[in-house]
């Protein structure tokens, strides 16, 4: 367990995520709850993401379930290293199930981010695309600096997939940025602008 | 001479086809082995192996973003795992058809499955779920299908609780 660390990680989470939708097109994008949802909405509030306030250990499967439904869009999940932790058994039915067009990011400042900053597994000896390579997945990779981040964007947002990727980012608290929360609206606003119809 | 009715399973499968269900997301259970033969082998529906039920309601959330229906078959214990995940199909009002073979219900060899088959329908609708119990062959095809026009006009989360006295309690012997 190193709590220090990552108070030291040069990469600024809204920055990675204002980065990695920057050009998002018609890509569609599922938020897990808490930081990745704020980080997300700090970007641009979007009719085609669908962002989770609560279903801790959801955002990897929802973006599965999009992608096979979707396979000609782009699917990105978005999410924290707290909530991809609660969900890991999504690891391994991603990789069997094999979606071409879902990349998913763990944004991992290795805390729990909404409760007072404790430590995550990611703190210690965890190392999540580790695990996601060892279920399959044919592209991971960590990214720890600008550069990396550059390097690794093509690859996140059109690579035969599926991708995952885990970003260190600082860990601080910062300002909320909050989407609409009610996630009839939310669904219903993204099938819309999806579908034509909710 | 009128045809013999075909079982159970095959009749649940039709009407997940007379539905549109594309995505079926399972963790297995031996009451429900025929339906997820039916769905790995149908071109139609995409069978996904989950490894704990929650994952389920979130695959099937997603799918539904993404104009897909779904359905999701489980044995009762693994009720007990989705109560949070249902959080997501309130607050969403996502349409959501689980068919749930029951365990510890009748006859059980097994009583570590007893204490979650007791109380799989209250649980279910204390998480806001409409439950259909089917006890006899002949009424789980109109069970199923009004539990998925309800799921799927509504929208609403619905179960049908697939008893152990249809499905044959376990018999623990090779």
């Amino acid at each position: 367990m190193d709590m220090g660390r990552a108070k030291t990680y040069p990469l600024d989470r809204r920055a990675v995520v204002a980065a990695l939708l920057r050009d998002r097109g018609d890509m569609l994008v599922v938020t897990g709850l808490g930081a990745p949802t704020w980080d997300a909405t700090a970007a641009g509030d979007s009719a085609l993401t669908y962002p989770l306030w609560g279903a801790m250990g959801a955002a990897a499967m929802m973006g599965l379930g999009l992608a096979l439904a979707q396979p000609e869009r782009r699917v990105l999940v978005l999410t924290g290293d707290g909530e991809m932790l609660m969900g890991l058994g999504a690891l391994t039915g991603i990789a069997v199930e094999w979606p071409a067009n879902l990349s998913l990011v763990v944004l991992d400042n290795e805390r729990y981010g909404e409760t007072g900053m404790q430590p995550t597994h990611t703190a210690g000896s965890v190392d999540l695309p580790g695990m996601a390579a060892a279920a399959g997945w044919p592209l991971t990779g960590t990214v720890a600096d600008q550069a990396g981040l550059e390097a690794a964007l093509p690859a996140i947002l059109s690579a035969v997939g599926p991708v995952f990727h885990s970003v260190k980012v600082k860990a601080e608290e910062l300002p909320l940025a909050m989407p609409p929360k009610d996630g009839a609206f939310l669904k219903d606003r993204f099938r819309l602008a999806l579908l034509g119809t909710a | 001479m009128t045809e013999p009715m075909p079982a159970w399973p095959d009749r649940i499968f039709e009407v997940l086809r007379r539905y549109d269900v594309a995505q079926v997301g399972f963790v297995p259970d031996a009451g429900h082995s025929r339906l997820i033969e039916r769905c790995a082998a149908s071109n139609e529906v995409r069978a996904v192996t989950l490894t704990t039920e929650e994952e389920g309601i979130a695959l099937l959330a997603g799918a539904w973003l993404g104009g897909r229906r779904g359905a999701l078959l489980m044995q009762s214990s693994g009720v007990g795992n989705c109560i949070n995940m249902l959080s997501l199909a309130k607050n969403g009002r996502f349409p959501l058809l689980m068919l749930v073979t029951m365990r510890g219900q009748w006859g059980e060899f097994n009583p570590w499955q007893v204490p979650m088959g007791q109380i799989t329908e209250e649980v279910l609708r204390l998480a806001g779920v409409i439950t259909f119990a089917v006890d006899a062959d002949a009424d789980v095809e109109a069970t199923v299908e009004a539990a998925a026009r309800m799921a799927f006009e509504g929208p609403a989360a619905t179960a049908v609780l697939l008893s152990q006295r249809l499905i044959g309690a376990k018999a623990f012997s090779r």
